[in-house]
């Protein structure tokens, strides 16, 4: 063909591109409801089919059976779940005004300007081989067309580029990018014109496909059984489409899921699906659609390829070339020219997608902030939108030169697959923090942060390094023994991970690692009040979907006028006036009686700022003109009014957790002493019983004797009946005691109190227990620093005090050397009595409870409890009776030592 | 078996003490007392009875430790031990029967049973 028709009909294809979006550009105001519909959306989401599809999937095909496949089972795959994760995604964005993937995630994580960057960053990284394998495609099938010989290709890389028309072709595509791209600063980037565009050209491109493959299948062959008929004789081919073909499962795996992520994350996918959406039902028809379109599509790449290996193997013909080479083998200049102009404008279309995508986040997030400050400052300087859309506009040039660039100097010895691959896995490292996103509240901006960067990181060095190393860059050393010799550093099996294909390998490592950092260091970093409230909007937007107020945690303040300048900055004055008197009869308000902006006019302004300028971008500004206050309390409650309820509930079921623990405890601890009581109870009632059984013993032992032996000696006789006496005296006295302490314990009653000579009583207690005491041996003193000493008391009781201590000191006084000592002595007209004694002293752990009831001093080494357990206690009570006290005191020399205190009363 | 028909007694409370002297005395055996553990340990060593009656609860050695000690004297291998006791569980029971003791009596006790099974040791050992 000649070159002149074949300029004139690309150029005519072009017009007809630009004709199409104009029409509907300027239609767009009357009548929308032809660019509504869902099947141009579909449509236009189809502009993931490039010339990779195009061409690529037939030349990889050829060599690989089936391997075309996972990148379009993926999307096929996911297309039911669109409706619920893609339609949330629309939702949060059309709330939130985001128009790139990139202001998403910054957006989602507390309107991060750096993550904004970092996203842009990548994306740029990804896409520009990608945009340059378009146009490395587009120039090799004009080039095909005009040289009419199907082994010189590339010969356009070695063109002086004003002779290369692939040159002439991306200025072509820059200024359709910029004249539909960016007509006007729209604050939902909605551009129906390029959208039309798109969907004609996907109409295009398939019906060119689909008229290749009919013109293979039945022109070159006598329909599909006698292509696979043919097919199956050539044992070469025949070997490739066995199901395993040339991958394994894993690959199979990787490449699917990556396509998963990429049909919806690549930017200018990102672009048609949520950006340009304007009805987010169209996605359910999209749903299927999209998959029938993409079989439709992909019905021929088999059947192309193995008529390209039958016919075209041999002249060493390269597959990626098959569409067009097989016509022009058959003469078919016509059809050959048809599918080239098929690719082209399957090639044209991403161009023009991904490149104004990628220039709304590159002027978004990565100029803007920079030149906003200075902006603000400069008040001589005219209304920023014109400059925005200058920005944007060599934002889509520098774009689009440098994907030219990439094309002419590095991107010559790829296929079409191969960097179509790397693009899609490093945009598929922006799944883990969208995804966490939508669904998990946690996920915070140093988690995405750090996934991205690791997951990029990975993604660099396991596959674009190693192509810069086959270019020879760097030394091939580091491909066989890893950076600096580390054996784990090897770009293609990290950490010795070597039995996955290149792809997989990377994918493997770059997806992983970025979600497990992501999860990692959200759960161990703090979040701040901006990202908790972005988290809460994304992951529960249908809360807010119908809410009119915008939610906010942060409470600014900002003066009327400058909220008007900022918008009249940005947007231009008109339409900065055009959203004010829109807010005013939406909120019902009058902004001209008003000098501080309402809150919600703030959060207004930001998101059409958002709209036109990015999250990041837009917070910026809002941030030199509003002050911002430390919540109060009350808005802190209204704002988070069911966390509260939920707070509140919780609380108070912890707070009923405490008292039942508390109570627990005290029963617990009731119960505990409830069981000593018993325990001392019963030690009592052993003691009681043990002392009744002895008296009791002699009683009826002598009782016995006295009768079986009538014949007695008088002195025998009197003898026995005199312990019979004594010992029932003894059970007399026990009962008494336990009946005392009855009394004692009923206690309050009145005691006749009368003027006691206290020495005299001492005097006369030692008297009675003398003659123990020379039985015993007991060395006895009695040792005063007063002549007298008049206490007033009741002397029964006192007495009966005094009995006790007595017994106590004789029972425990040394039994070979027993030592007693009363001292008597005046302090502060309180009377104080030492009374000691040697022999056993009481142990330690006895010593705070001696004076409880029923507690004994009951040990091994003293074979049985000395008492009833109640003569200390009974002195206590009596003594306290007497506004007096009994107190154990520390001696060196003596075993035990008790002070009794008693007031005193002066004569 | 060597026999001196020498009984000690071992208790702290005298009058106990008084009665079994007057009963086994009555009955023509020889009466060794003690009023405590210790003591008795020296008693029995010194007179090396047939028979030792022991009380438990005594101040200083209680009665189970005096019993064991008395079975670990090579010399005092024939002696029978009876513990009369006021504790009477079977706890009690069991730590006297541990500890050597041969019979286990409670107080109070019957005149004539602790008389009979004296008898009964002495007749068949």
């Amino acid at each position: 063909m000649s070159k002149v028709l074949i300029i004139s009909i690309t150029l005519i294809y072009l017009a007809l591109l630009f004709g199409v979006a104009y029409y509907v550009d300027r239609k767009g105001g009357k009548q929308k409801s032809w660019t509504n519909s869902p099947f141009i959306y579909a449509l236009s989401l189809a502009v993931y089919c490039t010339a990779w599809t195009f061409f690529g999937s037939v030349g990889r095909s050829a060599s690989s059976g089936a391997g075309f496949l996972p990148i379009y089972l993926g999307p096929t795959i996911l297309a039911p779940v669109w409706i619920i994760v893609l339609r949330k995604i629309v939702l949060i964005c059309k709330k939130q005004r985001i128009t790139s993937i990139a202001d998403f995630i910054s957006s989602r994580y507390g309107k991060s300007a750096f993550l904004g960057i970092l996203a842009v960053i990548i994306s740029v990284f990804g896409i520009i081989p990608y945009i340059s394998i378009q146009l490395k495609a587009i120039s090799s099938s004009l080039d095909l067309l005009m040289n009419t010989d199907p082994l010189l290709l590339n010969v356009h890389a070695h063109l002086p580029f004003y002779e290369d028309s692939a040159f002439y072709v991306t200025i072509l595509l820059a200024l359709f990018a910029i004249l539909f791209g960016t007509r006007h600063l729209d604050p939902n980037e909605r551009h129906a014109g390029l959208i039309a565009a798109v969907a004609f050209e996907s109409i295009f491109k398939l019906l060119a496909f689909l008229a290749v493959g009919l013109f293979v299948v039945y022109g070159l062959f006598d329909g599909f059984s006698d292509l696979f008929a043919q097919a199956i004789e050539r044992e070469d081919i025949a070997q490739l489409f066995t199901f395993e073909g040339g991958m394994d499962g894993t690959q199979w795996f990787w490449l699917t899921l990556v396509s998963m992520f990429a049909f919806l994350l690549l930017p200018r996918q990102f672009h048609v699906a949520v950006v340009e959406n304007d009805n987010p039902d169209n996605i359910q028809t999209a749903s299927w659609l999209v998959p029938l379109y993409l079989l439709l599509i992909n019905l021929f790449v088999i059947p192309i390829a193995i008529a390209g290996n039958l016919l075209l193997q041999e002249q060493g013909i390269e597959p990626d070339t098959y569409v067009l080479t097989l016509p022009l083998l058959a003469g078919q200049e016509g059809l050959a020219f048809l599918a080239a102009l098929g690719g082209f404008s399957a090639a044209t279309s991403m161009v023009i997608v991904a490149t104004v995508a990628l220039s709304i986040m590159i002027s978004n997030n990565l100029l803007l902030p920079l030149v906003i400050n200075a902006e603000l400052v400069d008040e001589t300087k005219a209304e920023l939108p014109g400059r925005l859309l200058g920005i944007r506009r060599v934002s889509i040039i520098c774009v689009l030169l440098l994907s030219y660039s990439y094309f002419k100097f590095v991107g010559e010895g790829y296929s079409l697959v191969s960097i179509g691959l790397i693009s899609f896995l490093a945009v598929a490292q922006f799944a883990p923090p969208v995804i966490a996103g939508l669904y998990w509240k946690k996920a915070n901006r140093k988690g995405a942060i750090g996934g991205l960067i690791i997951g990029f990181l990975i993604w660099g060095f396991t596959l674009p390094f190693p192509t810069l190393i086959d270019a020879g860059l760097f030394s091939t050393d580091i491909l066989e023994y890893g950076i600096g010799g580390i054996h784990g550093l090897k770009p293609q099996s990290l950490l010795g991970l070597d039995h996955l294909d290149q792809f997989s390998h990377a994918a493997f490592w770059s997806l992983s690692l970025n979600t497990l950092a992501l999860i990692g260091i959200s759960l161990y970093t703090k979040t701040n009040a901006t990202e908790i409230q972005q988290a809460d909007l994304f992951v529960n937007i249908y809360k807010y979907q119908e809410q009119q107020e915008d939610y906010s945690l942060i409470q600014r303040q900002a003066s009327i006028d400058d909220i008007k300048m900022v918008l009249a900055r940005f947007l231009g004055i008109k339409k900065a006036r055009i959203l004010l008197r829109k807010f005013e009869s939406y909120r019902n308000l009058d902004l001209s009686r008003l000098e501080t902006a309402p809150s919600e006019l703030i959060n207004f302004t930001e998101t059409q700022l958002t709209g036109a300028l990015g999250a990041a971008s837009s917070k910026l500004i809002l941030a030199s003109i509003a002050k911002t206050d430390a919540i109060s309390l009350e808005e802190m409650l209204t704002a988070l009014e069911q966390t509260q309820e939920i707070l509140q509930y919780s609380r108070a079921l912890e707070k009923k957790g405490q008292e039942l623990e508390k109570l627990t405890k005290e029963l617990r601890s009731a119960n505990q002493q409830l069981q000593e009581l018993d325990q001392m109870k019963a030690e009592f009632i052993s003691t009681v019983t043990h002392e009744l059984r002895t008296p009791i013993t002699s009683i009826k032992a002598f009782a016995k004797i006295l009768a079986e032996n009538p014949d007695l000696p008088n002195d025998r006789k009197n003898e026995f009946l005199n312990v019979l006496v004594s010992e029932s005296e003894r059970i007399a006295r026990l009962i008494n005691q336990v009946l005392d302490l009855e009394k004692i314990q009923a206690t309050d009653q009145e005691l006749s109190f009368e003027a006691i000579d206290f020495i005299q009583l001492l005097e006369h207690t030692a008297t009675t227990f003398s003659q123990q005491v020379s039985e015993k041996g007991i060395n006895y003193h009695f040792v005063s620093s007063i002549k007298e000493m008049t206490i007033m008391g009741n002397k029964d009781r006192l007495t009966q005090v005094l009995v006790n201590l007595w017994s106590n000191a004789l029972k425990f006084a040394d039994p070979q050397k027993g030592q007693i000592q009363l001292e008597l002595q005046e302090v502060d007209e309180t009377l104080e009595l030492i009374f000691r004694n040697n022999g056993k002293a009481i142990p330690p752990e006895k010593q705070d409870t001696i004076f409880d009831k029923f507690t004994q001093v009951q040990d091994s080494n003293l074979g049985k409890p000395q008492g009833s357990g109640l003569g200390l206690y009974i002195c206590r009570h009596i003594l306290e009776q007497h506004h007096g006290s009994v107190n154990l005191t520390a001696h060196p020399e003596w075993a035990t030592s008790f002070l009794i205190r008693l007031p005193a009363v002066k004569n | 078996m060597k026999r001196n028909g020498t009984i000690l007694l071992v208790d702290d409370e005298p009058n106990i003490l008084l009665a079994l002297e007057f009963l086994i005395q009555q009955k023509g055996f020889n009466v060794v007392k003690a009023s405590d553990g210790s003591k008795g340990i020296q008693q029995a060593r010194k007179h090396q009875p047939d028979i030792v009656i022991l009380d438990v609860m005594m101040p200083g050695l209680d009665g189970f430790s005096v019993a064991k000690a008395i079975r670990n004297d090579e010399n005092l291998t024939d002696t029978t031990i009876i513990f009369l006791t006021a504790k009477g569980t079977s706890q009690d029971r069991h730590q006297g029967y541990s500890s050597g003791g041969e019979i286990y009596l409670t107080k109070p006790f019957d005149n004539q049973e602790l008389v009979d099974i004296i008898s009964e040791v002495f007749e068949f050992g």
